[in-house]
């Protein structure tokens, strides 16, 4: 009976294969573009978690200047007034797991015929603790090279490749705006920042060589930033709390003063961040729906045209001993049929769409299973939902009604 | 003596038209017996096709009884006037109305899908049944691609698949030349008399009512004559077109 219906409702389409296509056509184009959209929405959505996941957990920065002052924002040139005491006195406070201050620059590095421009940030072992960032070969300087100042690095991988390429770069020594600075190991791939930077284009010296030696500073010991890990979710709040009152007492910040420094926590805006991505992510997947909606539509237009056009048809199948689900089953095969085959070619493009995308534009997609699948059970939905009208009006004709219409 | 194939009772028919009712059916009454051959005649409107369709179930009358085989059609509901159509009732109609687009094998063995028969099954009695009304050959044919006459043999092989009891017809003649209405009405006599079939067709042309052996008149939705062919008066077996 259901092998007899397939092959009725297969006739009728091929009997109208053009009109079948336009109506695929439909299917196709909604459920292709919610496979994109929600593949590059995943894949921008992955991309945010791997930055947040690379930048390290639990962290505050403090900058040097107040962020806000009367809702305005300072900028981040404004005078440094935060120390390398500052940052050694923060560890001393409870539940405050790691600090790290940072002088960050930017410099030439040379090595035999290549160079290469990055961003140097001076800081201490801990940096690396804080970032949660291994190394991927040699070893981290130690506060012995903090002490004296030493001339020595460690590479981001981007850095490593460009400056030496497949050469192991640890002993070798690189010049840094012409002074020379001994390699004592390579930093583990990060990848991509939350803001998009290349987080491994970066080189790491001791906080006192930056200040020192590297780009000087007007005044003596401060850095711009300080980076500081509390030890867990939990204790953010308190820690906030206690870095604030503790730089304002070693500033000797007046109460009711404006801080002459900002606290940023670095963990709530990336979850910010993610949840940004989610939001976005949806917004694709909806808009793209829309499509699947009209494709949906286009099918119970095509549906209603082809009840009128088979009303004879009908009529005569009813006739002979059709019942009205009969003729109910062989319209709503028909439109299930339709949606389901557009939807296997939409998938089918929608994926391929996906990683030409990835191929064209560099942007990072993902097709997961879960997609594919909700685009098969919608298309189902939507031939069901939108040939069920169409295929119940054809039931509900009367015989001689069918019959008679011209 | 058997109990009747038809029995109607005091049937109404009225059609709800912009300009009002327009009664079609004014009380008609008779009953069909088993193997019985019966030809409806009229003028044109008088009402022939509005009774064949209350009688095929494709329509209901407005009031009155209609009991098949001694069931009353108007205590059943949809799913079970279709099966009556499918498996009592052999209906033929003036235009043949095949489907285009199947062959002729699919189009004969429609009547068995709605009866849930294998596909094989479904072709066999299919080939059979074009076999009997003599179109053995056609069965991978179109519509289109055959005669008028060949497309109504098709269309009674579609409608006694089922092996129905009772034949019914509307003009199955009226779009057929002389030659060819013969050897259909040929086809209807043989299978009333070898295989039992009660038969009740329309139509306007005295020689083929001739094959049937009772006679109806319809005028203005009235029956004015129903008895044997033999004894009707030339008025009764006038020409109606
Ligand atoms: N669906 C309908 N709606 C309104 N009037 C109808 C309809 N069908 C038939 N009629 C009218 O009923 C009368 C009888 O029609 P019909 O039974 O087809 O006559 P016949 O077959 O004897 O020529 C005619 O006057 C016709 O116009
Ligand atoms: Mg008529």
């Amino acid at each position: 009976m259901i092998t007899a219906m397939l092959s009725e409702a297969w006739m009728a389409m091929w009997a109208n294969r053009l009109r079948t296509i336009l109506t695929m056509l439909g299917m196709v184009i909604g459920v292709g573009a919610v496979i994109l959209m929600l593949a590059v929405g995943q894949g921008a959505q992955q991309q945010v978690q791997a930055s947040i996941a690379s930048m390290g957990s639990n962290l505050f920065i403090i900058l040097s200047g107040s962020t806000t002052s009367g809702g305005v924002r300072m900028g981040g040139g404004a005078t440094p007034t935060l120390t390398v005491t500052d940052a050694q006195s923060l560890e001393e406070l409870p539940s405050v797991a790691a600090v790290a201050p940072s002088s960050p620059g930017v410099a030439q590095l040379v090595y035999g015929p290549n160079n290469w421009s990055t961003q140097i940030i001076g800081t201490t072992p801990s940096y690396l603790q804080v970032r949660d960032w291994p190394l991927s070969a040699g070893s981290v300087f130690t506060d012995s090279d903090i002490r004296s100042a030493t001339r020595v690095a460690l590479l981001g991988q981007t850095v490593a490749q460009n400056l030496f390429g497949d050469e192991s770069p640890i002993d070798k020594t690189i010049r840094i705006k012409n002074s020379p600075y001994l390699v004592l190991g390579v930093l583990a791939g990060k990848g991509q920042s939350l803001d998009g930077r290349d987080q491994d284009d970066t080189v790491l010296v001791p906080v006192t060589t930056a200040q020192n030696k590297l780009f000087g500073t007007q005044f003596a010991g401060t850095v711009r930033f300080i980076m500081a890990q509390a030890d867990s979710a939990d204790a953010m709040p308190r820690v906030e709390k206690s870095i604030n009152e503790l730089l304002r007492q070693r500033h000797r910040i007046r109460d009711g003063a404006d801080s002459d420094f900002s606290i940023r926590n670095l963990t709530a805006m990336a979850n910010t961040a993610a949840e940004t991505a989610k939001v976005m992510s949806l917004m694709l997947g909806a808009i793209a729906s829309i499509s699947l909606l009209v494709g949906g539509i286009g099918i119970m237009n095509i549906m209603l045209v082809s009840v009128t056009e088979r009303t004879r048809e009908i009529g005569i199948r009813m006739a002979i001993g059709a019942r009205g689900k009969d003729i109910l089953l062989q319209f709503l095969l028909e439109a299930i049929i339709i949606s389901v085959i557009g939807c296997l070619i939409g998938v089918l493009l929608g994926v391929g769409g996906a990683y030409g995308v990835q191929a064209a534009a560099g942007m990072a997609v993902e097709v997961t299973v879960n997609s594919i699948v909700t685009a098969f059970a919608v298309a189902a939905a939507v031939g069901i939902f939108f040939g069920w009208y169409p295929a119940r009006k054809a039931s509900m004709l009367r015989p001689i009604d069918a019959l008679r219409f011209q | 003596m058997a109990d009747p194939v038809i029995r109607i009772e005091k049937l109404f028919k009225e059609y709800v038209t912009e300009a009002g009712t327009v009664p079609v059916l004014r009380s008609v009454e008779f009953n069909v017996m088993p193997g019985e051959f019966v030809a409806i005649m009229g003028a044109s409107g008088s009402g022939k096709s509005t009774l064949m369709n209350i009688l095929g179930c494709l329509d209901i009358a407005t009031e009155g009884n209609y009991l098949l085989n001694g069931r009353d059609i108007n205590h059943m509901d949809r799913d079970e006037l279709a099966l009556l159509r499918n498996r009592v009732i052999g209906f033929v109609f003036q235009g043949f109305n095949l489907l285009p687009r199947a062959n002729l094998a699919d189009n004969v063995a429609l009547p068995l899908i709605y009866r849930g028969i294998s596909r094989t099954e479904r072709l066999e009695q299919a080939n059979q049944m074009l076999e009997k009304v003599g179109l053995g050959k056609y069965g991978q044919s179109r519509p289109n691609q055959i005669s008028g006459g060949q497309q109504q043999r098709v269309a009674i092989a579609r409608a006694l698949v089922n092996q129905p009891k009772l034949l019914l017809a509307d003009e199955p003649t009226g779009n057929l030349d002389t030659k060819t209405s013969k050897e259909i009405m040929a086809l209807f006599t043989e299978l009333n008399q070898r295989e039992g079939i009660t038969i009740v067709l329309i139509t306007h042309e005295p020689d083929i009512a001739a094959y049937a052996n009772r006679l109806i008149r319809l005028a203005d939705g009235r029956i004015v004559y129903d008895g044997p062919i033999a004894h009707a008066d030339a008025e009764h077996l006038e020409s109606t077109s």
